[in-house]
């Protein structure tokens, strides 16, 4: 009877997603069976004991062993049901220690998100096949919830507050995630697809962090260039803790003016300031020190990934 | 499978009334500040049926747009935002202008008092005022529809009501009104129950139409102000952003919903109460056969009334509420299947052995028996903790819903109306297309909330104008089903205002009842009863020598 | 006639148990707020306490308490006069309790222009507003939005009672009640009481709490 089920659940994601269909079939084959107990009788009663005039039907008022049955009987398949679905629900509410934990910020009407290592993207995740992660989620706006049926879990996203839910997918390849608190006006939009990878794969996709800055590399939108997902790097990462952009002082150099221009370092010595030279000093910030400033800068190796560093030299050059 | 209309069509040798409730005074003044029951009875149904038809529209509307993933209506193109004040206003309307005030405010209201053998209710003027507050509460809500309409859904979640433009503040104002006008029909139906029942009735000899609608008029009374408050401070977090619910300024969205759920769980007792005191009618009625369990039923009616105060979280499984609260509302929540459980058992065995013909009433009498069945069964999957997770907030939740409040509700409803047709008209019905009007709510009933279950246990939520392409063949079946629907109401509709072109004769008890109602005319003379009626035998009692004709 | 009286008391007490739920929010409401911001909360309840002899005391709400709880036992005394067929006492309870009323109306007209003075009004109108959203002090804009909610809905209570008990000396002047026939009066009568009665919960609420 799989076939049943197939069409009458989605694909099943993970182990949970099996169990859950499982409590499900079971309570869908109950239901029919008691189901048929109330139906059958009815119809046939109404053509068996059909009308016929001059018939006296018996007095029945009540019968209490009857009664007590169908009372107690249903009492302890309900109290069975409740722990039944109490033993799948704990299961879903408590993540494991060792999930990777990837932040969701649901606003109207798209979903954002940002893995461990800062890395961020929009309306599209991947996750590892068979390692538990798990998503803890806020909302910017009104009411959202994450849904995502292959998995079997969903939780409302409350803004002001943090809610949580967590799974291990088996499946590898794409499974729909989507909005299920009416959020106004495009609700039924706010969907996205979470890509279940294996490790090599998922390897790859982190190393790109994340999908958000295609857009600004392919050249579609006027308005994403390369010089703007700099712009948003430059804030995101923290460059503006030092670095201004208008010339303006601060504990690092300001950006703008600098590139292709001469440089004086504090051994005495001038550079010029070309592209080798910008990411240099993201990288190695002590190499080359600009006069008059003291070697606080922290080293980007690591941190920041290739497009970032692209974006960020881009951003620095339109800064002229 | 003939009716059983009596030959004799009155009882005893009493000549017909040539004055009753409808003709004894005439003119628009004599209606409009009338204190008879009766004649208050037929105002609300007139109301509540157009609030019904309004609502019916908007569904057909919803269903209509989602008929392929193109969303046109009739060429025009519908967009996010009107489909999302279709289905609010479908939902607001249904449930604050129809279901709710409907069955107490028409039938329970004509019937109740003349089951007890009562001249009237107890608070008359109070009943009218009632009446007039849902008209002021319909216009305010249709008024709010014209200027500027709603788009929050029927459940205002917060922030989005706090926050969104639309004639929320009105809305929420005209619900205030219908609050009230609820508030008081109970009011006046407890009062009633107490003090005016006839003499020899004790609480064990009246009705169970009686014994659901006391009730219903309990939670009536102790839900409503909790919506009244919690609707004020929505209003005032709209208006002067108090910071109770809007997480912005220091509110909690999660307590909006506990405030409203407490009561509109209630609610929806409020809603198949009244249905499944109807059944307790209609079932020994056509039986021919007393009513099995008389005391079990009278019993779960009161139990479900007080029970529904507990289970409100279950609602909110997945809203953010504290687990230990989760767990308890789970645990509560199967508790309140059992009293459903006992009574459909008890009305199976009530037919078993029995008389019983096939008539309209009893043909929407038996529907409910299947509609409620599966709306109840499918209730266990949602208070079920582990599948609620996957099917809350999807069309599995709408399904349940609609198969519990309009395939269980509102068929006894249209079955009561059949049923107390003669009564309140002095016209029988055509029997004949009256049960094919039955057969074919049947059918459409099923076709549209049947798949339903499917769409949501697929992962389609709720509230959702676009879907993926591998819905679009059930939503196209659900459409064609609403549309059977819509036929088989116009087809009510017409056998019964087609009835009304005949003269009124029809008998005192065409189905051979044995309830109070049945023992004056149809329709009743306006002080209900000639003589003070006394009670005489047990409830449903329909050996020989008890059946008064 | 006694029938007539035992249903449409059972109606009045019907219509107070909604009026004790519809408060009941508002209370279940202020508690989880209270239990949100502590520390807000009691500090914002010394605003309510006024300056005597040099030391913070409720001065207000505890002569507001007294004045309730004085035109209880004026409306009882009325309603034992109008049973007892006294028509010019039972003019004179009523009168009397009209007047605590007017008194207990003054006091709280006095309070809120005190708080308005001070900027300390419900939701937008919070004049501290802005600084305390910085600050996340923003549990007292939330008290004082609950407390001009229940004094302002109690108040509206009590107007609507002085409407009532106007409309009682009307009928009793006329002559319209007796022993055989005090209903409206001892149906009034209860509305005070719980109107007295929700006062004796607000009261500590708001004004004994520090």
């Amino acid at each position: 009877m799989d076939w049943l089920r197939a069409w009458m659940m989605p694909p099943q994601g993970s182990e949970f997603a099996k169990e859950i269909d499982f409590v499900y079939m079971a309570l869908f084959w109950l239901s029919v069976v008691l189901f048929l107990m109330i139906a059958v009788p009815s119809v046939y009663f109404a053509w068996r004991y059909r009308y016929k005039p001059g018939r006296v039907t018996p007095h029945q008022t009540h019968n209490t062993t009857l009664e007590v049955l169908w009372s107690v009987g249903p009492l302890i398949l309900c109290v069975g049901i409740f722990f039944w679905g109490l033993n799948g629900w704990m299961k879903y509410s408590v993540a494991p220690g060792e999930a990777m934990e990837i932040s969701v910020t649901a606003k109207q009407w798209l979903w954002q998100f940002e893995y461990p290592d800062g890395s961020r993207t929009i309306n599209d995740i991947h996750v590892p096949v068979n390692k538990p992660v798990k998503f803890t989620m806020t909302s910017e706006d009104v009411l959202h919830d994450f849904f995502v049926p292959d998995m079997r879990v969903k939780h409302d996203i409350i803004p002001g507050r943090y809610t949580q839910i967590w799974f291990t997918p088996t499946v590898l390849g794409p499974h729909n995630f989507t909005c299920a608190e009416y959020c106004g006006k495009d609700h039924s939009g706010m969907k996205g697809n979470l890509t279940v990878d294996n490790d090599a794969d998922f390897a790859k996709w982190m190393e790109t962090g994340g999908t958000e800055w295609e857009d600004y590399f392919n050249g579609k939108d006027p308005k994403k260039t390369p010089a703007d997902w700099g712009k948003i790097t430059y804030e995101r990462v923290g460059c503006n803790s030092c670095h201004t952009v208008d010339g303006s002082k601060s504990k690092g150099p300001s950006w703008k003016g600098v590139y292709g221009s001469m440089v004086e370092l504090n051994n005495g010595t001038s550079v010029l300031a070309d592209e080798a030279y910008i990411r240099e000093s993201m990288m190695q910030p002590q190499a080359k020190v600009v006069k008059g400033f003291d070697p606080i800068m922290p080293t980007f190796q690591g941190l920041l990934k290739p497009n970032q560093a692209n974006g960020l030299v881009a951003y620095i050059e339109s800064l002229k | 499978m003939e009716p059983v209309v009596t030959s004799s069509a009155r009882i005893g040798d009493r000549p017909r009334p040539k004055k009753n409730y409808l003709n004894e005074t005439k003119g628009f003044k004599s209606w409009a500040l009338t204190v008879d029951h009766k004649r208050i009875g037929i105002m609300y149904l007139i109301g509540t049926l157009f609030a019904f038809l309004l609502g019916g529209i908007f569904a057909l509307l919803v269903r209509l747009t989602l008929l392929t993933p193109a969303h046109k209506l009739f060429g025009l193109q519908v967009t996010a935002e009107t489909y999302n004040r279709f289905f609010t206003l479908h939902g607001a309307i249904m449930v604050f202008l129809f279901i709710i005030p409907s069955i107490p405010g028409s039938l329970t209201n004509f019937v109740l008092p003349l089951m007890l053998g009562a001249k009237d209710v107890a608070f008359p003027r109070l009943n009218l005022a009632s009446f007039y507050l849902w008209i002021v509460g319909a216009v305010m809500a249709i008024s709010s529809m014209i200027i500027g309409a709603v788009d929050t859904g029927w459940t205002f979640y917060t922030p989005y009501s706090t926050t969104t433009s639309g004639t929320v503040t009105l809305m929420t104002a005209a619900v205030f009104v219908l609050g009230f006008s609820s508030i008081f029909t109970g009011l006046n139906f407890i009062a009633t129950v107490h003090k005016l029942r006839a003499p020899g009735m004790g609480w064990f000899d009246m009705p169970l139409f009686v014994w659901g609608m006391y009730s219903t008029a309990v939670i009536q009374v102790l839900a409503t102000p909790v919506l009244g408050i919690t609707l004020v401070l929505l209003m005032l977090e709209r208006v002067f952003q108090i910071g109770i619910f809007d997480s912005r300024i220091g509110g909690d969205p999660v307590l909006f919903q506990h405030f409203f759920w407490f009561y509109s769980h209630p609610a929806v007792y409020i809603m198949i109460l009244p249905g499944m005191a109807i059944i307790s009618e209609l079932i020994p009625t056509f039986s021919r056969k007393t009513i099995f369990g008389y005391r079990a039923i009278a019993y779960s009616s009161i139990s479900l009334a007080l029970v529904s105060f507990i289970v409100w979280g279950h609602h909110m499984f997945v809203a953010g509420q504290s687990q230990l609260a989760t767990v308890v509302f789970s645990a509560l929540t199967f508790l309140v299947a059992i009293p459903s459980g006992v009574k459909v058992f008890n009305w199976l065995c009530t037919m078993y052995q029995g008389n019983i013909s096939l008539e309209a009433p009893m043909l929407y009498a038996i529907s409910f028996l299947m509609l409620f069945a599966i709306g109840g069964l499918t209730g266990i999957f949602l208070g079920t903790l582990s599948t609620d997770v996957h099917l809350t907030d999807t069309y599995f939740v709408v399904a349940h819903f609609h198969y519990v409040m309009m395939g269980s509700t509102v068929t006894a409803f249209i079955g009561g109306l059949y049923y107390w047709w003669p009564k309140m008209t002095g016209r029988m019905y055509n029997e004949k297309w009256g049960r094919v009007t039955a057969v074919i709510w049947f059918i459409g009933f099923n076709a549209t909330f049947l798949p339903q279950f499917i769409l949501g246990s697929r992962g389609m939520p709720r509230r959702y104008y676009n879907y993926l392409d591998q819905f679009q063949p059930l939503h196209a079946f659900s459409t064609v089903g609403s549309w059977i629907i819509g036929l088989s109401l116009f087809m009510t509709a017409a056998v019964l205002l087609a009835s009304l072109r005949k003269p009124a004769d029809a008998p005192d008890n065409p189905w051979g009842g044995t309830t109070l109602e049945w023992q004056t005319s149809s329709p009743p003379i306006t002080h209900n009863f000639e003589d003070q009626p006394v009670l005489e035998h047990e409830p449903y009692d329909y050996r020989p020598k008890a059946v008064a004709h | 006639m006694e029938q007539q009286f035992d249903t449409s008391k059972l109606g009045m007490w019907l219509f107070l148990v909604t009026e004790i739920l519809l408060f009941g929010g508002l209370f279940v409401g202020f508690g989880l707020m209270q239990h949100r911001y502590p520390q807000q909360f009691i500090e914002a309840h010394e605003h309510l306490k006024q300056d005597v002899f040099g030391r913070p005391f409720p001065l207000y709400g505890a002569i507001n308490t007294l004045v309730l709880l004085i035109s209880s036992w004026t409306m009882v005394m009325g309603v034992n006069a109008a049973q007892t067929d006294q028509k010019k006492k039972t003019v004179r309870y009523l009168v009397l309790t009209i007047l605590l009323a007017c008194v207990f109306l003054g006091i709280k007209y006095v309070e809120y222009s005190h708080k308005f003075h001070d900027g300390l009004l419900p939701g937008i109108f919070y004049a501290h507003q802005s600084e305390d959203l910085i600050k996340g002090t923003h549990g007292y804009a939330t008290f004082f939005a609950f407390y001009f909610m229940m004094t302002g809905l109690h108040g509206i209570h009590v107007l609507v009672g002085i409407g009532l008990l106007g409309w009682l000396v009307m009928r009793a002047r006329r002559g319209d009640f007796s022993s055989e026939y005090y209903t409206p009066v001892d149906l009034v009568g209860l509305y005070w009481h719980i109107v007295d009665m929700i006062w004796i919960y607000l009261f500590p609420l708001y004004y004994l709490i520090s």
